[in-house]
């Protein structure tokens, strides 16, 4: 159901996942076939624990499907592989995570400089902090920060590395309806300004309105793949 | 800087209290080693080069008389390069206030035209004019001790003889580092001293013009000593030579060997026990740390830093950690070093005695902090950044609590709720419970190991100053003199009893084994001085045979019922039979213990007796000690309360030092440990502890919960602690010279319950600082974070 008119940057096939929770045995995946076009912007809608964490995490390279394989450019990603898998993420995977995942301990401009030590040609953290408008808040810490703005410090950060891929798990999951809208306007102008294919997970079925391409999750399965013929702006959206 | 290094240090400035008990741990290891190593690296070193400096002889013989010309036959002797005679004896010095007389070890100095060893180096005043026979150099030690300077004047009593010396300068000597009266346990700087004269002088005294009684000699490099000794030995032979002997068997070259081991020892033994309790610490600390982590591990994953970055960045806060304990350690080290070598400079008078950390010892302690650091973190570090990145974003599943056996107890279910929750604890994690209580148990073995030296001595004060004599005063001879002078003694105004004793020197012989001992004859119904064992038994001497120390007995190979071949070392009396009745845990010296008339069968010369013990009425003591000052026979009169008082005095000055250092440490040991285990589960467990305090505990009982598990690791200590110190104290008893001194291996019960003490009010310190947290826990907060 892949679609067509953009080339895929990243391509799952078949993938399945199954993994212990203490005593529990949890199917997360169940043979899910997905590719991510140049480009796009890709909304994955589904209930909490419909899988798409686990979908999110093996594209990124964080975890190794039980069955399956992830093709980045063409190639299989080689899930035994540790080192591959760094590398992978270090070039080319930027995340963004529901509760931001910032370093307590380090300012807004040194929890984006993380990335832009070890990134080959990265934006200046400062570029990145501009591009989600927090140029205000360089020398802040995360505790002095609103959730929209440690989120906005999570995306520059993603950003600051130049991803070919930002992979969002539930970016407004943890906040309100009005900071979410900022959350999700610089979602989608990096999407726009620097042409970075583009995944959002949530639950949140009015979110799905600003995407090109929209993929409802249930039960460790894609339960249809959409494409929005007009686009809402992020600013339309109410919740 | 980078991003993660400046992550790393507010990380360690978020961490810093317990950062800080961690190195403190580490600093004590690290002081302990340099302190001590560097302290018996500086001793060796001091000792070594004076001995080279000074040539301090290799060989020593003391003969009754031997022509000079036996020089030149020693001299001849193959491996042998220098050669000294001397004419050395024992003195009485009348030393003005002094009720008892004072004595000395005269030595002469060399003569014209003989090799010059055992240079003295003179601290004051001038060397002796050849020319002045009334002049002397007196030791250092006794000069300080009577405030003698050059130009002073001292009587001396030298062979029944009173003469008036002129004091020309002090000096010191490496063959008197350490100065004890032959037959004393410590040294008295008051009562007994050095004296270096011209040999003409001496050789008048002691009749030895044209002879020699001691000789020193000096071996080649490479040359076999224990060669040149049989040779010494042979050549000696026809005028009655009593053995020679090495410096391992030197009376003040063994003191010093013996505590450089000691030193040796304590440097290796307690520096291991904080070394291991730091690393405990730093894999505790950083598996809490780590586990907290464990969100922005998989964060730094994503970013995409590799296994290897992520391992550095948590490594290094175990060995920044060790690093600032290392510093800290070498400096308290150094300061601690001085002061070890500080006390060693009160017993052993040497020229020079500088303190110096050697760089190997710091290189080696540091080393050792990073090597201990790292230890401890490496295995909580692996683990940390083994879990898959997307694993460690997710919550850690809740921890794994099962029914145990615990639960099936009708017991269990009667606890309130908050003993429950210490019991499963405990249950769930046995090991950890277990290292927690191991490293708090250390803190008290160190405590014991520091203290029980005091009990040791007061052992062996009690048993031979109080169970063994019985007497007031004991009266020395200058040589063996005719058993009537006990009853002359009794006699006098204020003797109430006198009780003959008789020292011998023997070479005991069985197999191929020989050893050298004194030979102690007593009478049979003796009530002034009886043998004791270390146990406090006291032995009736058997009225044939011999009772033989159990260390002088082993190392003959000897068993009770054995016969053994007793042999005059000076050659004089032929070779006898004894049969060994028992053997004795006896503390003191290499001895065997037989009755006088025994002895008296033995020796074949009229029942002589070397000293009489007396008890004495206590209103008239000080006028006998006067009349008996004058007495040309008496060598020495040796008080037993003199002798109690300076044998704690110096004995505990050392140990005292010592107790105080390994006190502080150990403190420091169960702060580190108590209050790091009761942070580390605050952390933890801050969710459920704020969960408890909303459904309504109190902060008591909420506290309970915490420190309740805290006690226990602490009750399960404190009897290892105790067992553990035991055993540490066995250790070091262990490194003291068995043939000089046996310290019995006692731990009193002041010193078990003074350990307790310490670990409870080390515990109790930690329990309120977190007591505090406790308090100030923030439900809400707690409640809204994330797991």
């Amino acid at each position: 159901m892949s679609d067509v008119s953009r080339p895929p940057v990243l391509e799952a096939r078949a993938l399945a996942k199954r993994y212990r929770m203490g005593d529990v045995e949890i199917d997360a995946l169940r043979g899910v076939d997905l590719a991510l076009g140049e480009g796009e912007l890709t909304v994955l809608l589904g209930p909490s624990g419909s899988g798409k964490s686990t979908l999110l995490n093996i594209l990124g390279g964080l975890d190794a499907p039980s069955a399956g394989s992830v093709h980045y450019r063409g190639r299989a990603l080689d899930f035994t592989d540790d080192r591959a898998l760094t590398a992978y993420r270090r070039a080319h995977v930027g995340f963004v995570f529901q509760f931001y995942n910032l370093m307590p301990s380090l300012t807004a401009r040194e929890n984006v400089a993380l990335v832009t030590d070890i990134a080959p040609s990265p934006l200046a953290p400062e570029e990145a902090l501009a591009l989600v408008g927090l140029t205000s808040r360089l020398d802040h810490f995360p505790s002095q920060l609103s959730g929209g703005e440690q989120q906005r410090v999570a995306i520059a950060r993603a950003v600051a590395r130049r991803p070919d891929v930002l992979l969002c798990d539930e970016p407004t999951g943890a906040l309100d309806q009005r900071t979410g809208v900022v959350v999700l306007d610089v979602l989608d102008r990096v999407n726009r300004e620097l042409g970075t294919t583009t995944a959002i997970i949530t639950h949140n079925a009015v979110i799905a309105r600003m995407a090109h391409r929209v993929v409802g999750f249930g039960d460790g399965r894609v339960v249809r793949d959409e494409r929005n013929t007009t686009r809402a702006a992020p600013a339309e959206l109410r919740w | 800087m980078s991003a993660l290094a400046r992550k790393l240090l507010r990380d360690l400035a978020r961490e810093r209290a317990q950062l800080a008990t961690i190195a403190l741990v580490m600093a004590c290891g690290v002081a302990a080693l340099v302190s001590m190593r560097s302290a018996y690296d500086s001793l060796r070193a001091a000792r070594d080069g004076w001995y080279a400096r000074a040539r301090f002889g290799d060989v020593f013989v003391s003969v009754r008389r031997a022509p000079r010309s036996a020089v030149t036959a020693l001299a001849a002797l193959p491996g042998v390069t220098d050669v000294d005679a001397r004419v050395v004896g024992e003195v009485r010095l009348d030393m003005p206030g002094l009720d008892d007389p004072a004595a000395a070890k005269v030595v002469s100095l060399p003569r014209a035209g003989m090799a010059s060893l055992h240079t003295l180096t003179l601290t004051q005043g001038r060397a002796v004019d050849p020319a002045h026979a009334d002049e002397c150099l007196v030791h250092e030690a006794f000069a300080r001790a009577w405030n003698l300077r050059p130009g002073d004047g001292i009587t001396a009593v030298i062979q029944g003889r009173r003469q008036r010396l002129r004091v020309a300068g002090v000096a010191l000597s490496p063959e008197f580092a350490y100065v004890v009266q032959p037959g004393a346990l410590v040294p008295d700087d008051r009562r007994y001293g050095v004296l270096w004269m011209n040999p003409g002088a001496l050789d008048d005294a002691f009749a030895m013009r044209g002879a020699f009684n001691d000789a020193v000699l000096r071996v080649e490099r490479g040359a076999s000593v224990r060669a040149v000794q049989s040779a010494v030995d042979r050549t000696l032979a026809p005028w009655s030579a009593v053995a020679s002997w090495d410096r391992a068997h030197h009376a003040s070259a063994r003191w010093i060997e013996m505590k450089i081991t000691q030193l040796r020892a304590q440097a290796t033994v307690l520096p291991a026990v904080f070394l291991a309790v730091a690393a405990l610490l730093v894999n505790m600390v950083l598996t809490r740390l780590l586990g907290l982590e464990r969100e922005r591990i998989a964060t730094l994953k994503a970013l995409g830093y590799t296994d290897g970055e992520i391992a550095r960045h948590y490594l290094s806060h175990a060995l920044l950690t060790g690093l600032a304990g290392a510093l800290l350690g070498v400096a308290l080290g150094a300061a601690g070093g001085r002061l070890i070598l500080g006390i060693f400079a009160q017993f052993f008078r040497f020229p020079v005695l500088a303190f110096w950390p050697t760089p190997a010892t710091v290189a080696l302690g540091v080393c050792a902090s990073l090597g201990a650091s790292v230890l401890g973190a490496l295995h909580a570090v692996r683990r940390a950044v083994s879990i898959a990145p997307a694993e460690a974003m997710r919550p850690a599943a809740p921890a794994r609590y099962t029914r145990s056996r615990l639960d099936t107890s009708a017991r269990v279910h009667a606890l309130p709720a908050a003993a429950r929750m210490v019991l499963r604890e405990l249950a769930r994690r046995p090991l950890r419970a277990l290292g927690s209580a191991v490293a708090i148990s250390l803190a008290a073995a160190v405590l014991i190991a520091g203290r029980f030296t005091f009990d040791a001595l007061d052992r062996v004060i009690e048993l031979q100053y109080f169970r063994a004599q019985g007497d007031d005063v004991t009266v020395s001879f200058r040589e063996p003199v005719a058993p009537a002078a006990a009853l002359d003694l009794a006699r006098l105004p204020g003797v109430l009893r006198a009780e003959s004793q008789r020292t011998a020197a023997a070479r005991l012989r069985h197999g191929a084994h020989t050893r050298e001992c004194a030979l102690l004859g007593l009478p049979a119904d003796a009530s002034l001085r009886r043998l004791v064992d270390a146990h406090g038994a006291v032995w009736t001497l058997p009225s044939d045979g011999l009772l033989l120390g159990r260390d002088l007995a082993q190392r003959l190979d000897l068993r009770a019922g054995d016969a053994v071949t007793v042999e005059d070392p000076t050659g004089v009396l032929p070779p006898r039979e004894a049969r060994v009745s028992a053997l004795v845990d006896d503390l003191l010296g290499t001895s065997g213990y037989l009755r006088l008339d025994a002895l008296d069968r033995l020796q074949r010369d009229g029942g002589r007796i070397t000293a009489v013990a007396l008890r004495v009425d206590p209103t008239r003591r000080d006028a006998l000690l006067r009349r008996l000052k004058v007495y040309p026979a008496v060598a020495s009169t040796a008080r037993r309360a003199t002798a109690i008082a300076y044998f704690r005095e110096q004995l505990g000055r050392e140990s005292g030092v010592m107790a105080l250092i390994l006190a502080a440490f150990a403190s420091v040991i169960a702060v580190g440990v108590v209050y790091n285990n009761a942070r580390i589960a605050l952390s933890v467990r801050s969710r459920e502890l704020a969960t408890l305090r909303v459904l309504g505990f109190t902060r008591a009982e909420v506290s309970a919960v915490l420190l309740g598990e805290q006690a226990a690791q602490v009750a399960l200590a404190i009897p290892l602690g105790l067992l553990e110190g035991r055993g540490l104290a066995g250790l070091l008893v262990r490194s003291v010279d068995a043939e000089l001194f046996r310290l019995p291996l006692v731990v009193s019960r002041a010193t078990y319950l003074f350990a307790v003490a310490v670990v409870l009010a080390a515990s109790a310190l930690s329990a309120a600082l977190v007591r505090r947290r406790v308090d100030a826990l923030d439900m809400v907060a707690v409640l809204k974070s994330r797991d």
